[in-house]
Formats: C-alpha cells, sequence, structure tokens
C-alpha cells in the first residue's frame, strides 16, 4: 500500500507520452520494459538527463479518487486504468471486452466525461474524479437511470450493461432531453451482443421524458417514471456539486483537488 | 385441487405477465459478479501461448525463460515439440502466475517454433477443395421430372460466411483444486452448469460429485459454451500443479473470436419451380460449406415449404479452422436465408406479392400452417405490406431506394430434462433450486414466476437459486429448451407442495384436500374465502422443520402436457440502399412470433428484440475474415469483426402470439427462433429495393455495388 508523503509517488500530470518518450530514453531500462521483463526492484522515479522522470517498470505507489474516495495502490506503469478498478479496487462493474477502447464495457467517468478505462494507464488516472457505475445507485436504491433500464428491460446477459449506463448517465447530464438520434450517437461507442438496443434507448428516452415534463427534474434526481422512491438522499442535480460535496468530506485526503 | 396442468388464463397471476427480470438491479449497478469479475485468495491468472499459424508442426518448445521470470507459479505444455497443429491460435502452453501482467510477461517468453504446413481455408468454393464430406442428401417426389414441368423456374446462387459467436464475456474460468479432499471448484462462464461438471470429472479424473461448478452470471454464450474445453481442463491442472490455488483463465479477445465459436458458413445453388399461378412444385439444390475441421452442419432446405417434389444435397468442406459451435438455431439461419432467398426471386421472376406467395403456398407450410398465416397478417398490418409494398425495382434510377422483404421460420424448443427442489421454511419462506443457468434470457424470473403463481404467492415471496451443480440437475441452456424445461420441473415441485399443504391443512379447515386451493398468500376453501389459513399458518402445520420436495421435467421425449414443440415465426424488413455508396439501413423491422404459452411477456420480448437485433448485425456486418495466403483470422478485434451498433437497428416492432390457440400448446423454448429470419427479410428487402439480388451476406457496400454493376443497374 501506498505510503503518506508527497515523495513517494509520480509526479503529477505525468502524461502517457512523458512516460513513453522518457521510457525509450532511458537506454536499458527502456529496452527493459519493451521487451516486457519486469526488473528486480521497482525502479522509483529517477530524471534522465532530458528531466523526464522515469518510474517503473515495476509497481510504484499511485493515488487516486475513486467514487469519491481516496484509493492508493502500488501498480506498474503499464497497468490500465480498467484492470486496477478491476483486480486491484475491486470495481468490476467496468468489464473488460475488447480491451482496446471500442467495444464500451468498461466505460467510466473521468472528470465527468466517459473514457474507456480499458485505454488509460491507472498512471495518468491519478489527477482526475474517477466515476464507476458502482457510485450511480445500488440494488436497494436505484438510480433512476438504472431503474428505467430495469423497467425496460435493457439487458440480457448483462455484460455490457454497466457500460452502457455510465454512458447514458453522461449523455443526459451533458444533454438531459436528447433526442433519438442524440441517444444513438451518445450511445455509439458501446457494443452489445445480445441486442439489447431497443430496451436501452427506450430506458434513456424514459429519462428524458421524465426531464422534459418536469423542468426540475434532473436524471440525478428521484421522480423518473416508474422509480419507487427510495432515493439516495446524497444524490444532487448537478455532478458539479456532488464532487464538492464529497470533496469536502474526503478533505483528510489531500492532494485531490485539482480544479 | 393442486394440478400440475398449467393454470388456466383466468387464474394466472403471474404467468402471461410482464415482469422485470430479477437480476436486472444486480446488473445495471455493476454488483452481479460474472466469472470474469470473481477473484479468489491468492488467485494467479494464467495466459494461453496460442499458434499463430493455421498449419504446423511444432519444432521446438522451450519454457525455461518463462518459468524463470519473477511471479511464474506454474508452466503446463499443452502441445509440446512434434505435435500437429491444425488451426491458427490452438492452445500450446499455458503459464499461471501471481499477477496478470506477470503471466503476460511469462508467455510472451515462451519459444516455439514451427515448421509452416501448407493450409486450406477457403469455404467459399467447392471445386477448390482438396476435399468434402459428404453430409445429408434427401429426395421426395420427382424433382428433375416436375422441375422440368415447371411453368416458372429460377436457379441462383446464394451464400453466408462463417461468422463469430463473439462473447462480450470471454470463454473462461476459475479453478480451484483441493488436495486434502480431492475436489476442484469451476467458477465457469457456461451454458451448462450440470453437464460441466462429469466433463471435468473425466478428464482430470476425479470423481464427477467432487467437481463443484458454478456459474451464477454469464457474459453471453449463444451456443458456444457447452463444454469445459481444453483450456478449461488445463486451467483445472495447472490450479492442481500450483499446489491447489485457484487459477483463473479468461481468454484474450483474439482467441474469443478465433477459436471459441464459429457458425458454419453455408452456399447453395438452388433452383425452384412453380405452376404459373405461384404454386411451388419442385426444389433442387446443392449446398456446401465449413465448420472448421470438424464439418459444417446441414442446412435444413427446403426449409418450411415442404415442397413435394425437392432433392437436396449438403457436403462440408474441412479447413484449418477451429470447429464450429452451436450458433442460435444451429443450421437454421442458413436454410432460411438460402430458402426465403431463392423463393423471393421466384416471387420476382413469377411477378408475384411474397405476401400473396405465402398464403398460395399454405398447403405446405405443415403444421404451422395456421400459425404461420394468424403472424403473417398481423404483421401485414404492423408493417403496412399490402399498401406499401411494391415489385422489384419500383424505385428505378433513385439514389435512395426503398424496399420490403420477408420471411418465415422454425424451431422445436421443447423444454429438457429438469428437475427443481422447492423447500418450504416454517415460516413460510419458499426456496427454489435448481441446476440451470440464466444466461440473460430470464431463467431466474420465470421459475419465480411459475412457483409465485402456483403458490399463490407474491413475486417477492419466493427465491430462487440456481447456477450451481449441487442443485438439482437441469439441463444445458441451447436449443431453446430451458424455459421449459425449468418452468415444467418447478410447476411440478411447486404443485407437489401444494399437495403436502392441502393434505395437512384440509383437517384443520374441516375439508378434503380436493377443495383447498392456494391464493393471495392463503389456503382456503373453494367458495368459500372467509374460511382459510394464511400461507404462514399452513407452512407451521409441518411442525419446526423445513419440508422438501421436488418436481421434474423428464425431457423432449417424456413430457407434451406443460411443454410444446414448434414455434413459427414471421419477419418482415423494410431498408433504405443507397446505389451511390452501397450502403444498407435497416429502416424497420417487424418480428410476429409464437412460443406457446409466454411465462414472461417483457423479457420474451426481449429475446426477440434480441434476435432480430443479432440477425441485423449478420446481415449487414459479421464475417469472419480468413487470410488465404497466412490462415489466420484478420478481423480478430471489435473495429474490424463489425456488430451492428444501437443506431444501425432501425425500429423494431415485436408482436408476441399469445391467447387461445397459443396457450394451450404449453411452454415452448424462444433463444432461436426470432434469429433465424432477420437476415433473409432484410436481404429479401434490398432486392425488392434495387431490383437486383445481392446474394452474399454480410450486405457490405461493396457487395451491393457489386450487385449493381453487373446487372447494369447502379445509380444514374
Amino acid at each position: 500500500m501506498a505510503k503518506s508523503g508527497e515523495s513517494d509517488g509520480p509526479p503529477r500530470g505525468f502524461s502517457r507520452r512523458d512516460f513513453l518518450r522518457g521510457g525509450a530514453a532511458a537506454g536499458v531500462l527502456g529496452t527493459g520494459l519493451l521487451r516486457g521483463v519486469p526488473p528486480a526492484e521497482p525502479a522509483a522515479a529517477a530524471k534522465t538527463g532530458a528531466g523526464a522522470p522515469i518510474v517503473g517498470p515495476g509497481p510504484v505507489p499511485m493515488n487516486f479518487r475513486i467514487n469519491g474516495r481516496a484509493m492508493s495502490a502500488r501498480l506498474e506503469p503499464r497497468v490500465t486504468l480498467l484492470d486496477a478498478l478491476r483486480t486491484r479496487f475491486d470495481l468490476t462493474g467496468a468489464k473488460r471486452v475488447c480491451d482496446r477502447g471500442t467495444c464500451g464495457a468498461c466505460t467510466v467517468l473521468m472528470d465527468g466525461k466517459t473514457v474507456y478505462a480499458c485505454s488509460i494507464l491507472a498512471i495518468d488516472a491519478q489527477d482526475a474524479e474517477i466515476e464507476t457505475v458502482e457510485s450511480l445507485g445500488s440494488v436497494e436504491r436505484l438510480h433512476p437511470l438504472q431503474a428505467a433500464f430495469v423497467e425496460n428491460d435493457a439487458q440480457q446477459c448483462g455484460f455490457c450493461t454497466p457500460g452502457f449506463v455510465v454512458a447514458a448517465k453522461a449523455l443526459l447530464d451533458r444533454n438531459p432531453v436528447p433526442t433519438l438520434a442524440e441517444v444513438h450517437h451518445g450511445l455509439s461507442g458501446n457494443f452489445c451482443r445480445c441486442g439489447t438496443y431497443a430496451g436501452i434507448r427506450q430506458a434513456v428516452l424514459q429519462v428524458a421524458q421524465a426531464a422534459a415534463a418536469d423542468p426540475v427534474y434532473a436524471p440525478g434526481l428521484p421522480g423518473a417514471p416508474g422509480v419507487e422512491t427510495k432515493k439516495r438522499e446524497d444524490e444532487a442535480v448537478d455532478p458539479e456539486k456532488k464532487h464538492k460535496k464529497k470533496k469536502k468530506k474526503h478533505k483528510g485526503g489531500g492532494r485531490h483537488g485539482r480544479r | 385441487m393442486a394440478d400440475a396442468s398449467w393454470p388456466k388464463a383466468e387464474e394466472r397471476r403471474l404467468i402471461g405477465t410482464r415482469v422485470s427480470r430479477l437480476d436486472g438491479p444486480a446488473k445495471v449497478t455493476g454488483s452481479a459478479r460474472y466469472t470474469y469479475d470473481i477473484v479468489r485468495p491468492g488467485m494467479l491468472y494464467a495466459r494461453l501461448v496460442h499458434c499463430p499459424h493455421a498449419h504446423a508442426r511444432i519444432t521446438k518448445l522451450d519454457t525455461s525463460a518463462a518459468e524463470a521470470l519473477p511471479g511464474v507459479k506454474a508452466v503446463r505444455v499443452i502441445q509440446g515439440a512434434g505435435a500437429e497443429i491444425q488451426w491458427a491460435l490452438d492452445e500450446i502452453v499455458l503459464v499461471a502466475a501471481t499477477t496478470e501482467e506477470q503471466a503476460e510477461d511469462a508467455a510472451r517468453a515462451v519459444i516455439v517454433e514451427y515448421e509452416i504446413l501448407p493450409h486450406y481455408v477457403d469455404d467459399m468454393h467447392l471445386d477448390r477443395a482438396p476435399s468434402t464430406r459428404a453430409g445429408q442428401e434427401e429426395t421426395a417426389g420427382e424433382p428433375e421430372k416436375a422441375m422440368a414441368e415447371a411453368a416458372v423456374r429460377f436457379k441462383g446462387t446464394y451464400g453466408l460466411p462463417v461468422i463469430a459467436h463473439n462473447c462480450l464475456e470471454a470463454h473462461g474460468q476459475i479453478c480451484e483444486w483441493n488436495g486434502a479432499r480431492d475436489t476442484m471448484t469451476v467458477h465457469c462462464s457456461t451454458q451448462a452448469v450440470s453437464a460441466l461438471a462429469p466433463q471435468f470429472s473425466e478428464r482430470i479424473g476425479i470423481p464427477a460429485g467432487n467437481v463443484h461448478v458454478i456459474c451464477q452470471y454469464m457474459g453471453g454464450g449463444f451456443g458456444s459454451k457447452f463444454s469445459a474445453d481444453r483450456w478449461g481442463i488445463e486451467c483445472a491442472e495447472i490450479s492442481r500443479q500450483a499446489g491447489g490455488v485457484p487459477v483463473k483463465l479468461m481468454l484474450g479477445r483474439d482467441a474469443e473470436l478465433t477459436i471459441a465459436g464459429d457458425r458454419p458458413s453455408a452456399y447453395a445453388e438452388i433452383e425452384v419451380g412453380a405452376s404459373a399461378g405461384g404454386t411451388l412444385t419442385a426444389w433442387i439444390s446443392r449446398s456446401w460449406g465449413s465448420g472448421g475441421l470438424g464439418g459444417s452442419g446441414n442446412p435444413p432446405l427446403p426449409y418450411v415449404f415442404q415442397i413435394p417434389n425437392r432433392k437436396q444435397a449438403h457436403v462440408s468442406i474441412p479447413t484449418n479452422t477451429s470447429s464450429s459451435r452451436a450458433w442460435r438455431a444451429p443450421n437454421h439461419p442458413q436454410g432460411c436465408y438460402l430458402a426465403m432467398s431463392a423463393l423471393d426471386d421466384l416471387c420476382a421472376k413469377l411477378g408475384m406479392d411474397p405476401l400473396a406467395f405465402c398464403r398460395k403456398n399454405k398447403a405446405i407450410l405443415g403444421a404451422l400452417a395456421k400459425t404461420y398465416l394468424e403472424e403473417l397478417e398481423v404483421a401485414d398490418k404492423l408493417m403496412g405490406w399490402s399498401e406499401r409494398w411494391k415489385p422489384r425495382g419500383a424505385s428505378g434510377k433513385r439514389s435512395v431506394r426503398r424496399g420490403l422483404g420477408l420471411s418465415l421460420h422454425t424451431w422445436g424448443g421443447r423444454g429438457h430434462r429438469s428437475s427443481c427442489e422447492v423447500t418450504l421454511q416454517p415460516d413460510g419462506s419458499v426456496e427454489a433450486r435448481i441446476a440451470s443457468q440464466d444466461i440473460g434470457t430470464g431463467t431466474r424470473t420465470v421459475i419465480a414466476m411459475v412457483l409465485a403463481d402456483s403458490l399463490g404467492l407474491p413475486l417477492a415471496a419466493v427465491r430462487v437459486q440456481l447456477g450451481d451443480s449441487r442443485y438439482p440437475a437441469s439441463g444445458g441452456s441451447g436449443g431453446s429448451t430451458t424455459v421449459g424445461g425449468v418452468t415444467a420441473a418447478t410447476r411440478r415441485a411447486a404443485v407437489n407442495v401444494l399437495r403436502m399443504i392441502f393434505d395437512k391443512a384440509a383437517p384443520q379447515l374441516g375439508t378434503t384436500p380436493d377443495k383447498l386451493e392456494a391464493v393471495d398468500g392463503q389456503i382456503r376453501v373453494q367458495g368459500e374465502p372467509g374460511h382459510k389459513l394464511t400461507w404462514r399458518q399452513a407452512a407451521a402445520l409441518f411442525g419446526r422443520a423445513p419440508v422438501t420436495t421436488t418436481g421434474a421435467n423428464p425431457g423432449a421425449e417424456g413430457d407434451v402436457e406443460l411443454t410444446g414443440s414448434g414455434a413459427g415465426g414471421v419477419q418482415m424488413a423494410e431498408v433504405e440502399v443507397d446505389a451511390e455508396t452501397g450502403i444498407v439501413k435497416v429502416r424497420k423491422m417487424v418480428a410476429v412470433q409464437d412460443c406457446g404459452l409466454v411465462v414472461d411477456l417483457k423479457t420474451a420480448e426481449s429475446q426477440v428484440y434480441g434476435g432480430l437485433i443479432m440477425g441485423i448485425s449478420s446481415a449487414l456486418a459479421e464475417e469472419k475474415v480468413i487470410d488465404p495466403v497466412t490462415g489466420t483470422m484478420l478481423n480478430v478485434d471489435f473495429e474490424s469483426y463489425k456488430l451492428a451498433g444501437i443506431a444501425d437497428v432501425g425500429e423494431l416492432v415485436v408482436h408476441m402470439m399469445t391467447g387461445p390457440g397459443y396457450d394451450e400448446r404449453g411452454v415452448i423454448g424462444l433463444g432461436e427462433p426470432p434469429v433465424i429470419s432477420p437476415a433473409a427479410a432484410i436481404a429479401n428487402a434490398v432486392a425488392n429495393a434495387l431490383g437486383v439480388r445481392v446474394p452474399y451476406l454480410p450486405l457490405t457496400p461493396q457487395r451491393v455495388l457489386d450487385a449493381l454493376e453487373a446487372h447494369g443497374k447502379g445509380a444514374a
């Protein structure tokens, strides 16, 4: 587990490009990494002549902010955000299907925007607010969008479903009353094999219609049709507000306030 | 009176209604744990080394570098030096390591050298095949004579390629050997929980009863997940080799697409003949296709029309690709596409509306003729076929052209062998256990509905446990056999519980058991609603111990009371084709489907929507592209193995045939039927729009443009 203190982790804002450039410049270390042979012990952050900091290829401490909580782990720099979520943090709602940024089953929100978690290195996700499907609702207290998915049977085997739920949530957050064409466009980055698209678009449009009927309504609020109103107390209209609220709660975590 | 037959329509409270699937909340919240999601304490991650060649002999194999890597706990050679490999991505070595990244490194460090051997992968050209295997042949009547005498004849060649199951949850399992007890626990993404334990037992040499298979959620199978598979057996063995630690092995996407499930291709030269009035008289077809080394299945031809004079022969072409697996409605999508395309072309030559053609030939539609005719009537209204259908090519030289097409299909779907155990606790709680699996079809939900409805309880008052080989045995989920099997078994188990309760309750209520009924959470005397026990009071009559009863469905041969066979369906497609770009868009599809007594209307409709969408995907996009030079599959990812997306499926209309004439046939499975017709209906609609047949699937822009060019009917 990560120790506390600023010096232990890789520097903030460390991009994948920097990492690769640094790795290539690092001669032996870079070659070792490309061959996929891990060194005996993790190399801690080091500086090359060019000034690019080098970490890995062994495990290095990383800190995250996931679903409003501070989390940390020692991970190899090559570990993707998806694998970190699934194997280190036991957040398995995001699925590994194509593992190359095409199918959308691993969709999570990064600072409110949908990303394919399989195509983001965990090390690059440290500065962001990560929200997974687990942050939306629970079995006992479904988010209205999730309730609409259930009501419209927008799932069969269910393996693609969490990715669709997150993508639909992001769509409705930025466009609470989308047209059918906008729903199609907003969800075109996700694939389903069982053929649940009919239910999915019906579910999303149902939530959108509720939003259109009630100007106060937004996807984050209780009150979507067909939804029992045993809603989460902490669901706010504005996802930004939600973040801020949670940030306050986790004041002690430090180092996460980015904005 | 506790009668095991299905309750009459007016007595059903849940059966036939629209119930949301019970595991929906677990799935939408991400809390449903699939095999891929399960992490066991101390679990190792395994990776396969695959052969990159379609046909080769291993000349050298060295795992020493892999074994020396950090974290590597076990290495197993699956096929060693000297082994002949017959298809690309066959499994060579399995490694297990502490982390997935270490396993990946170890797999890469394995050195395998090959002598490359000649391969054969062309399944489309029968004349080039180095060898063929004879398939089914059938002759009835006098086909040659009838063909010669037919007033109108049409001859055409059609085909559809090998496609992949491409399950979103890749094939895989977690195996955990316990040395002290000699047990093997297997969490497996499977369609056959009960059948898997004996498969593992036989191959790893421990008693079948010592193999415990668990599958609570599975991410898609479509017919490809009935086997323990060699990688599964090897995963079990490597767990044993590593000293009994759990080992997880899930296939990579390239392997999932290449070796974990193919639908055989099918091509056919077909000649059909009819009277001038459109009465079908003759059929002669020669078909071929490949399902890998194992040969292909036999597409049922001439499909739903039992043409009196017919001859068909099928041969399969062995290729250096992995063997095909059952793909949703095995052989039917192929048979349907080939037959309905040829008949549609015959209609065009006759100048006849295909809807009128179907009605004209109702006499040879067999036992389902009445069903088809009723369905055609419904579909006609939902599509507006009669008002809007125009003969082929009515769009002329316009760039964007619209067309309509239709198709009919059938499938058996009788319930499989299944057993169910129902336990009643003294507090009145009820639980059904059954070693079936919910592969996304809503199996949990239909079991709960039948149980609750049979006992006169609300849905929330019963629990269902499945997905565990320690529960009463139940068949694999294939061939649309599950819903009939599990609901019949559950119904009988539930009625057995009622009989026990009625026997105990009758003296209390001063009556005889045959006068009692279970309604609204009460055991009461028929016609005397005030004369009753609450469910809980009735449960307490057995003292402080639970009681358990069982019920069974005998399987395909036995049960004709609760389950039926032979579902019929009609589908119509409306497409828009751009003759300049060749792009085909599905504007609308109508599916009218029968499946006997519908248990859950909501999830039944979902099966049909899903069938339509999967069918649209196969019609427009799917094809395994095998490189003739290397013999390897080129499109091993989602960018190039195309699936239909949400924007590609158009308007979908589903209508289930229910009520008198349908309900009394019993429960009939529904997973297969709706996926059979879409490609045929869409291809016929494209032909209707263009005035030109695009004979080979998928209907890509290139194929559309080629067909237009060949007939000189491109955009003006």
